[in-house]
C-alpha cells in the first residue's frame, strides 16, 4: 500500500487558440461567431475539388506575436502538413497542420501561485492549424447536423512542456496564457465560446524524495502511463479533470493494476472522466507535407517590427506597478492577470494624481472583487465605474467622510449605480470633523451617563469604548473617530 | 518492405475504399511490388542534402486578412445528399 501524498503529477497542456482575424486561415470567409449555419463557407473551407488554400498574412504576424509573447524562437522556415482523419466535420479529409516544423519553437511563461512563489512552465512549440467545423448530434436520434462556419479558421495549438505539477498550476498556466494572448490581442481567451480550448495529458509518479532506488540511482525522471484528457472547458473542470484523474490513477496503481494509455472525456456534470470510445484508426494520421503549400518563410526584419509594436506583457506591466507604485508582488499580479483590472486601476490612479495606490488597490482587490464575486459580475460590467471609485477615495482621504462610513457608502454604490457625492449628501453621511461640535456632543453623553464616567475613574478603562459608541450612535457615525477619541481622552483625564 | 493482407485491410480502411475479400492477396502483392520499387530510391545517399518539402521554387503567396468570400449557403449546400435549416445532415456520429 502506498500513500497518495508520496505520489505527484505530470501534467503538460494542448491548448487550442483561436487566432483573432476577420477571415479564416486558408480562405476569405468571414470568421464571425453564431452567424446562421453554412453562410460563412467558402469553397475552399467545403474543400470543393480544385481549390486552393491561400494563407492569410495576419494569421501569420498573430502567430508571430505570440510567440514573441512565449518568449519562444519563431522558426524563419516552417511547413505546412496534412493530418489525415475521417470525420464529417472535416470536409478535406485532411486538417492543415504543421507537424515537424512548427512557426515557433521553445519558449516559456512564468506562472504566480497562491504560496507566493512563481514557477517557469516550459512551453514545447506553437504551431497554426485550421479548425474544424462544428457538429449538432442532438436535434435528431440518427442524424448529426453538420456547420462548417468554424472550418478553416485559424488555430494556434501551444503544447505545454510536462513541467505542471498540481491543478493549481495548471489552472494558473491556462490564466497566465490566457492574459498574454488577450494583452497582445491574438486570441479573445472565450472558454464558452470555444475560442480557447485545451487538452490535459496526465500521468503519476512517486515523488522525488520517495524515488531514490536502494543503489542510490535517480529514477525520478521515469514517467507514468498517460491519458489524455480531452473537452476540458473551464478553468474550473481543469481543476476538476485533473484531481479526479490524479485519484482515479492512484487507485489503479494501488490496487496493483496498470494505466492503459487511452484519451478520455471529462464530464462536466458529473466532474469526472471517463475513456472515449475509441475511433478506430484514429490516432494513424498520416502526416506529410502539404503540396498545395510551399514552406513558410518569414525574415528577420518582420519578427523586428512585430517585436518593437508589441503591447506591454503582463510581467513587465507587473514589475512596473510594483516599481512605481510600491505595491505587493502578490496584489500587482491580480491586478495584471486581466487587462480589464489593470485598465480600471489605471484609470483611478491616473484621474488625480493625490490617490495612494495602496488604498486604490485594496478598495479594488478588497472590496470591489468580492462584490462582483458574489454577484458574478465581470469588472467590465461592474456598477461602480473607475471614476466614481475614485471620488469615494477621495472623500475618505480629505475626511469628508471615515473609513466605516465609505463602506457603506460604497455598497450603496453598488447597488444604485448612484454617486458617491449624491449618496453622502442625501444621507447625511458626511464626517463631523468640527472640533466645537464634536466636544459639545461629548459632553451631553458624558453628563447623561455620569455613573459611567465615575466607574470609569475608578479604573475601569475599558468604559472608553462605551463612551465612543455613544458619540457615534449620536452622529449616525459620522463623528471623526480620531478627534473623538483625543477629545474624551481629554476630558475623561480631569 | 514487405505489405501483408492486414496492412492491405488497414489501408483499404483508411482510403474509405471498399476490398472484395478475393482481392487482398492480389494487391498485397500489387502493392509490395511498387514499395520495393520505389524502396530503390533508399540506395541513394542523402546525407547531406536537406528534406524538400515542395519541390516548386515558388514563394507561398500571402493573402490580406479580408472578407471577400461566404454567404454562398446554396450552393455550399446543393450537392450534399441531404440538408435542412442550412445543415448539412449525416449519419449520426457521436465523439
Amino acid at each position: 500500500m502506498t500513500n497518495l501524498k508520496d505520489w505527484e503529477t505530470v501534467i503538460g497542456l494542448e491548448v487550442h487558440a483561436q487566432i483573432i482575424s476577420k477571415s479564416k486561415l486558408f480562405s476569405s470567409a468571414s470568421t464571425n461567431f453564431g452567424s446562421e449555419p453554412n453562410t460563412q463557407v467558402s469553397l475552399v473551407d467545403a474543400a470543393m475539388p480544385g481549390m486552393l488554400p491561400v494563407i492569410n498574412k495576419d494569421c501569420i504576424e498573430q502567430a508571430i506575436k505570440t510567440g514573441v509573447g512565449l518568449n519562444a524562437k519563431i522558426n524563419k522556415f516552417s511547413v505546412f502538413d496534412r493530418k489525415n482523419y475521417f470525420y464529417p466535420d472535416l470536409p478535406q479529409g485532411y486538417q492543415i497542420s504543421q507537424f515537424s516544423q512548427p512557426i515557433v519553437g521553445e519558449g516559456y511563461i512564468e506562472i504566480d501561485l497562491k504560496d507566493g512563489s512563481s514557477k517557469k512552465i516550459g512551453i514545447t512549440r506553437l504551431h497554426l492549424e485550421q479548425d474544424a467545423g462544428k457538429s449538432v448530434h442532438d436535434i435528431e436520434p440518427s442524424k448529426s447536423y453538420i456547420d462548417l462556419n468554424r472550418s478553416g479558421i485559424a488555430l494556434m495549438e501551444i503544447v505545454s512542456e510536462p513541467d505542471i505539477r498540481s491543478s493549481e498550476e495548471a489552472q494558473e498556466y491556462v490564466k497566465k496564457l490566457r492574459s498574454i494572448l488577450r494583452y497582445i490581442g491574438t486570441c479573445d481567451g472565450n472558454m464558452e465560446e470555444g475560442s480557447l480550448r485545451c487538452d490535459v495529458n496526465i500521468s503519476i509518479r512517486k515523488k522525488k524524495f520517495q524515488s531514490r532506488s536502494l543503489l542510490g540511482e535517480n529514477i525520478l525522471s521515469e514517467l507514468g502511463t498517460r491519458c489524455e484528457i480531452k473537452n476540458v472547458n473551464s478553468i474550473k473542470s481543469i481543476g476538476q479533470a485533473i484531481d479526479y484523474e490524479f485519484r482515479r490513477q492512484f487507485d489503479v496503481i494501488n490496487s496493483g493494476n496498470e494505466i492503459i494509455q487511452e484519451t478520455r472525456l471529462f464530464d462536466e456534470k458529473k466532474g469526472e472522466t471517463r475513456p472515449m470510445r475509441s475511433k478506430e484508426e484514429a490516432h494513424d494520421y498520416r502526416y506529410f507535407p502539404d503540396p498545395d503549400l510551399p514552406p513558410l518563410e518569414i525574415d528577420e526584419e518582420w519578427i523586428d517590427k512585430i517585436k518593437k509594436n508589441l503591447p506591454e506583457l503582463p510581467d513587465i506591466k507587473k514589475e512596473n506597478l510594483i516599481n512605481q507604485y510600491k505595491i505587493s508582488s502578490y496584489d500587482a499580479a491580480i491586478l495584471v492577470s486581466d487587462k480589464s483590472n489593470v485598465e480600471f486601476f489605471d484609470k483611478i490612479i491616473t484621474g488625480n494624481k493625490k490617490r495612494n495606490a495602496k488604498n486604490v488597490v485594496n478598495w479594488i482587490i478588497g472590496e470591489l472583487f468580492a462584490l462582483l464575486n458574489k454577484n458574478n459580475l465581470d469588472i467590465k460590467d461592474s456598477p461602480i465605474k473607475a471614476e466614481e471609485l475614485g471620488e469615494l477615495i477621495d472623500y475618505i482621504e480629505d475626511q469628508t467622510i471615515s473609513g466605516k462610513i465609505a463602506k457603506n457608502v460604497f455598497d450603496e454604490m453598488f447597488k444604485t449605480k448612484k454617486r458617491p457625492k449624491d449618496i453622502i449628501e442625501k444621507k447625511g453621511l458626511k464626517q463631523i470633523t468640527d472640533t466645537g461640535e464634536i466636544e459639545s456632543l461629548i459632553d451631553k453623553v458624558l453628563n447623561n451617563n455620569k455613573d459611567k464616567v465615575d466607574e470609569y475613574k475608578s479604573g475601569k478603562e475599558k468604559l472608553f469604548g462605551f463612551f465612543v459608541g455613544q458619540v457615534m450612535q449620536e452622529t449616525k457615525g459620522t463623528a471623526n473617530p480620531g478627534i473623538v477619541n483625543e477629545i474624551l481622552k481629554k476630558k475623561l483625564a480631569n | 518492405m514487405d505489405i501483408d493482407k492486414k496492412l492491405v485491410k488497414k489501408i483499404a480502411n483508411l482510403s474509405k475504399i471498399n476490398i472484395e475479400e478475393k482481392n487482398v492477396d492480389k494487391f498485397a502483392k500489387e502493392l509490395s511490388n511498387i514499395i520495393s520499387w520505389v524502396e530503390k530510391l533508399n540506395e541513394v545517399d542523402t546525407k547531406n542534402i536537406s528534406p524538400t518539402t515542395n519541390p516548386s521554387d515558388i514563394k507561398i503567396p500571402f493573402r490580406k486578412d479580408e472578407i471577400k468570400d461566404g454567404k454562398i449557403k446554396d450552393k455550399i449546400l446543393k450537392n450534399a445528399p441531404e440538408h435542412k435549416g442550412g445543415y448539412f445532415i449525416v449519419p449520426k456520429v457521436i465523439e
